[in-house]
Order: C-alpha cells, then structure tokens, then sequence
C-alpha cells in the first residue's frame, strides 16, 4: 500500500516556568492511501500534540519539535517555513476539531468560510468557489445548501455545524484529514451520523483519516489501524481486530478492562490504579510501570523497545521478551482473546 | 420496597421571551425506592439534568409535586425541616473543575456542610469528620490542606463525592459524575460509588448519556425524550427488549468497544411523527410487563402488550 505520511521518532517539548513537559516522547507511525489511523489515549497523552504537530498549529514557543520527521509523500513539513507550510496547512491536510462551536466563526456565513478556502487555495473566481461550496455542502449532508450557505452558525445545530466543518476540511480534496475528536461534543444519535459521514466521504474521496479520541466504542467503528498512547509514546499499535482482540500491552488490557460492556455483570470495573504521570519529570523505565499490575523489576528501569507481534502489530512491553513471566490478563481480555481465535479461526487465518 | 423519592407529574417551564415557553421537563411520574440506583439517560436537551435540579429543589416546579420520604420538596415547610431535607439530599456535579471553590481548601469545601447543619461539636471533631471522609473517598489527609487546583479531574470528583457524603444524606443526585473524566479514571469513580452505597445504604439517581456506564451502575433506567419519560424497566431488562422506538434507535446508536458487531450494526432512526397521536389521545406511561414502563396511547398499549407477552 502507498504511503501518504510517515512520522519518525517524533518529540515535542514545552517550554514552562517550570522546566520542560516532555509531551511527545518519540513517536512514530505511518499511514496509508484510503486508511483510517486511530490514535487512543487518555487526556495527557499526547495524541492532540501529535496531530496539532502534524498541521504546525502548536504555538512556538514554548513548544517545539526537539526531533523527528514528518514526511508528507516524502517532503519534510519541520522544515518547511511558515510560507510554505501556509500552502500545505487546508489544502494538503486538514484538520475537523472538536467543537464546532468554537471552529466557525460566528460573525461570517457558512457560505463565506467554506469559499474562504477555495479562494486562498485553488485559484478559483468567486462564482466557482459558490458552486463548489454548494456542492459540498450537499455533499456532507446538509439540506438546502443554497440557503443554508448564506446563514450564520448561530441558525445551526450542533450536528448540523460539525457537517460544516467537515466540508470546510474536505474543500480542496486533501491528503490527510485529521479528525481531533470529531464527536466527542455531539449526543450519541448525531455522533453515529457523523461517524456514517466520515466513512462514506473516506470511501468517496479516498482521503487518509488520522482519528483522534478517548471513546474506544468510535474507534471500534472507524478505524482499520489503532495506535495506543501513553505518556506521549505509542504502547501499543496494529489493526483494529489486533488491538481489540489480542491486545498485549497492560494499558490496552486496562482500557477495554475499565469500559463495561452491556452484558457486563455485577462484579466490579477493572480499573487502572493511580494517574498518569507528569511529564516535566517522566520516570524512569516504562512510563506506565507504577499503575501496573503486572509490572517487572526491569520496567522501572529500562524502558522496552516495540517488540513485534505480527507483522502489523507491535506493542511496547516487557511482557513479551522471551524470558518475561506468562501472565494471565484480567477475564474481560481473556474473553476477547477466545473470540479472536474464533474469528481467525473462521476466516483462515486471514487479516483484514 | 420502600419508595425514598415519589416524583408525580413533574413539570418545568421556562420562559424564553415574547410568551414562548420551553417545557423542559413535561408531566413527568417515577418512583425511586430505597437503596436502588435509578438512571436518567436521553440526548442533551431532553430535560434529564433540569429534573434532578428540579427534585433537589434548585427550580421551583411549574407543577407537579415530588415527595421525599412523604415530606414535599417545593411546598412550604419549618425552617427546620427544609434545612433537614437538605441535608437528607446532595447533588455530586459534571465539572469537578467548575463545582469547587478554587478559595477554599479542600478542608473548608468538605466541611461546609458539616459547619452549616452543626454536625461537629468541636474543631476537632470537625477535622476529624474530615479526614474520615477523605479516606473513605481514597483520599489521604494530608490532602485537606490544599486547594482544587492541586488535584486531578478524578481526585477532585473524588472531593466533591467526600462533600457530598459528609452531612451523612440519604439519597444523591449524580448529574454527569463522570463524564468529564478519563476512561481509566471513569472506572475508578464508578467503583467508588458503587462501594459507597453497599456500605452507606444509598439511594442514588445517575444521570448520564453514557449508556453502557449507567446501564452497569443501575438497577433500574428512565430514557427521557424531549422532556418526557417514555420508558422505564430494570436495567437489565431495557437492553434486551426495549420497546419504545426511541430506546431502540438510542440504543442502536451507541458504538460498542468491539469492531465485530460494529461492522454488523444497524443503525435504527427514529421519526417521532410514525406515533401519529390524534389531538387530546390519552398519552401516558402504561405498564407493559411487570416493572416494564413505556409511553404510549392505548392502541400501542395493545400493540407493545402483544408482542411482548
């Protein structure tokens, strides 16, 4: 599969009174033509840094990218200059944020922000950059675009809005679309539209979807690759059905472990112990070692590499070096697990 | 059971100018009984959290009347005995961050309760109901001398849960607890309530949108629709067999933490015009399995009835 994005050994710091917040700790990833990338992971992790990262939308200062690549089909953007990156920033990738509430602006028309765009980035006259705002605005759902292209957000839904932040984003057809959770605002009926949306564009348009959320029931419905963060490193990443049914880093474990599923009983939520740690001073060896139930004496001091799982799953744990104890993960894992053999079971050992 | 709360005809209108009306919550009738946890979900806007504000007496009702312990919540009573109902209901918030007074050391926030009703005798005693109610939260007392802004998201649920739990009250509305907290830290908070109430003999209503959270923490569900009740069960029992429309596409909605049935699901949308209740129908909640509530006019009522027996 072609590559559209690949992110190398990724860091990005803070400067702060304080000192300096580690919050990106090396991370990598790539991503595919056609393919949704989910990107997990708990408030602090990382994950908004990284996608902010990938836009140049993080303030500098005090942030900045200590090291790594970011390699759009092979060019750099860490070294492109604000000029160049202008070009790039809405026409190449784009971004849909949380809250649409805050992404438009409340004293222009839909009409105007969705042209602003096309004007800026395809030298298009004013009556193309009109037809087109329209079409997309059909396209993402809305009725009535001609009318609706002269109204202000304040005459809008929720729902209704988030769709035209979504045609903003996919105005000059980009690359890589980057969806900062896109849903985490709406109430669960308009969420599930808007999940159908997205899929459906993706289908369209072949666009490459980084898809940023804490919600693993979204990630479960739009992703084909997972990535887990924790204390700005990727844990744990592979494809969906790997990370869903034969997770292998703790943290994974606790998460899926922590959400109650419906035919969840009345024994007590697996939950993480403590919180997460704090990166202007992050510990020693594995970052996640002191809220771990399984952690090794050498996870408090040396941090483990990405061992190889599969050839698309890797998982940063001890657990899985050849001379690591067999652990038995919590019961909800261990059910997942027999369904995954089911399922592989069923389908030949073939992967989606 | 005994019935703790007795909710009969609820309702609450606001005024929005030029003689409109939002009714925000319209002729609502639940009981909660004594040591249950009763849970209210619905869409934003449905009415859910204006009723538990509405119950705990943050809003005078437009009508309506909700009981406690017999005693009525909005009618005029002693001095003495509001301030004692008061005590007997507290309310834990959404927003940990927007619910503590960023003045107040964490000590003064749990006490305030405990100074108002006079449940201590001494400062020491004072302190002491303190500490207790830190640790019983999973705090420590060295905590009691910080401020808000020292915590994080889950250790300051975790105060305003000791605040509300120190004036020793019967019955808790949760509005949100943890919807505002991480998945990890989710788990932690809910663990924690459920502890307390074993051990406190609590009463709770969990209003949520989450629904797979307050299906595990209930033990009976509410689905509030633009300010109506329109299906009320046991837990349990509204997951397998909703009957309401609107339950079944909610609940439809929802996206579960397991690719396998997220690629088989199907998506159920509900038109609220497919009732087609004619002008002055008797429209009310009717029971159509035991414990198994649903809004409906008389014609569904026989149409559920069969299906579901």
């Amino acid at each position: 599969m072609e590559k559209v994005l690949e992110v190398k050994d990724l860091h990005i710091s803070f400067d702060v009174y304080g000192g300096e917040v580690q919050a990106v700790r090396g991370v990598s990833f790539d991503l595919y033509k056609g393919e949704t990338l989910a990107i997990v992971g708990e408030s602090g992790s990382g994950k908004s840094v990284t996608s902010k990262a990938l836009m140049r939308l993080l303030p500098m200062p005090p942030a900045k990218i200590k090291q790594g690549q970011i390699l759009l089909e092979g060019r750099d953007l860490t070294k492109l200059s604000e000029k160049e990156m202008q070009r790039v920033r809405g026409a190449e990738i784009s971004m849909i944020f949380q809250d649409p509430m805050t992404a438009l602006n409340p004293t222009m028309t839909i009409g105007k922000q969705i042209t602003e765009v096309l004007l800026k980035h395809q030298q298009m006259t004013k009556a193309e950059a009109k037809a087109r705002a329209i079409e997309l605005l059909d396209l993402v759902g809305i009725k009535e675009p001609a009318l609706r292209f002269k109204q202000y957000p304040h005459q809008l839904s929720g729902g209704m809005r988030q769709r035209v932040v979504i045609a903003i984003a996919l105005a000059c057809n980009p690359k890589v679309l980057i969806a900062d959770e896109p849903t985490t605002a709406l109430d669960v009926t308009i969420q599930a539209q808007i999940l159908e949306l997205i899929k459906d564009i993706q289908k369209k348009t072949r666009t490459s979807i980084i898809f940023i959320t804490h919600d693993l029931g979204v990630v479960a419905n739009v992703a084909d690759r997972v990535a887990v963060m924790y204390a700005g490193k990727i844990v744990e990443k592979g494809t969906v059905d790997e990370i869903f049914y034969n997770p292998k880093h703790p943290y994974t474990w606790g998460l899926l472990a922590s959400m109650p599923s419906l035919e969840h009983g009345d024994e007590e939520l697996y939950s993480i112990p403590g919180t997460p740690p704090d990166l202007l001073n992050p510990p020693k060896g594995d970052a996640f070692a002191p809220r771990n139930a399984y952690a090794l004496k050498i996870d408090y001091e040396m941090e483990p590499p990405m061992f190889q799982v599969s050839d698309t799953h890797y998982a940063a744990t001890w657990l899985l070096h050849p001379n690591a104890p067999k652990v038995e993960p919590p019961k909800v894992v261990r059910e997942r697990m027999k369904k995954f053999e089911a399922l592989t079971k069923d389908r030949g050992g073939e992967k989606r | 059971m005994n019935k703790l709360v007795e909710v009969k005809n609820l309702k609450q209108y606001f005024k929005v100018g030029k003689g409109q009306v939002v009714k925000a919550v319209d002729d609502v009738t639940f009981d909660i009984y004594k040591g249950e946890t009763l849970g209210l979900v619905g869409e934003s806007g449905c009415g859910k959290s204006t009723t538990g504000r509405t119950i705990i007496g943050l809003y005078e009702a437009t009508g309506g009347e909700v009981l406690f312990n017999g005693l009525s919540v909005h009618r005029k009573k002693s001095a003495k005995e509001a301030k004692e109902l008061k005590r007997k209901m507290q309310m834990i918030f959404q927003d940990p961050y927007a619910s503590l007074n960023p003045r107040m050391t964490v000590a003064d926030i749990i006490a305030e309760g405990i100074d108002i009703h006079g449940l201590a005798k001494s400062k020491e005693e004072r302190m002491n109901r303190v500490y207790e109610m830190l640790e019983t939260v999973g705090l420590n007392r060295e905590h009691a001398n910080r401020y808000p802004h020292e915590f994080s998201g889950g250790q300051r649920q975790r105060i305003g849960i000791a605040r509300a739990l120190a004036v020793e009250p019967e019955f808790i509305i949760a509005d949100e607890p943890i919807s505002a907290l991480d998945v990890s830290i989710q788990a932690q908070v809910v663990n924690l309530m459920k502890k307390l109430q074993r051990e406190k003999g609590l009463t709770y209503l969990f209003i949520a949108h989450d629904l797979s959270m307050v299906k595990y923490i209930s033990d009976r569900i509410g689905v509030m629709y633009f300010g109506k009740m329109v299906e009320l069960a046991d837990a349990e029992e509204l997951y397998r067999n909703p009957i309401h429309p609107y339950t079944k596409s909610l609940l439809s909605a929802i996206p579960h933490p397991d690719p396998e049935t997220e690629r088989t699901r199907k998506r159920i949308i509900y038109d609220p015009s497919q009732h087609n209740y004619k002008e002055g129908e008797d429209v009310r909640m009717r029971e159509i399995t035991p414990g198994h509530f649903v809004y409906c006019s008389e014609a569904e009522y026989e149409k559920y009835k069969a299906m579901h027996s």
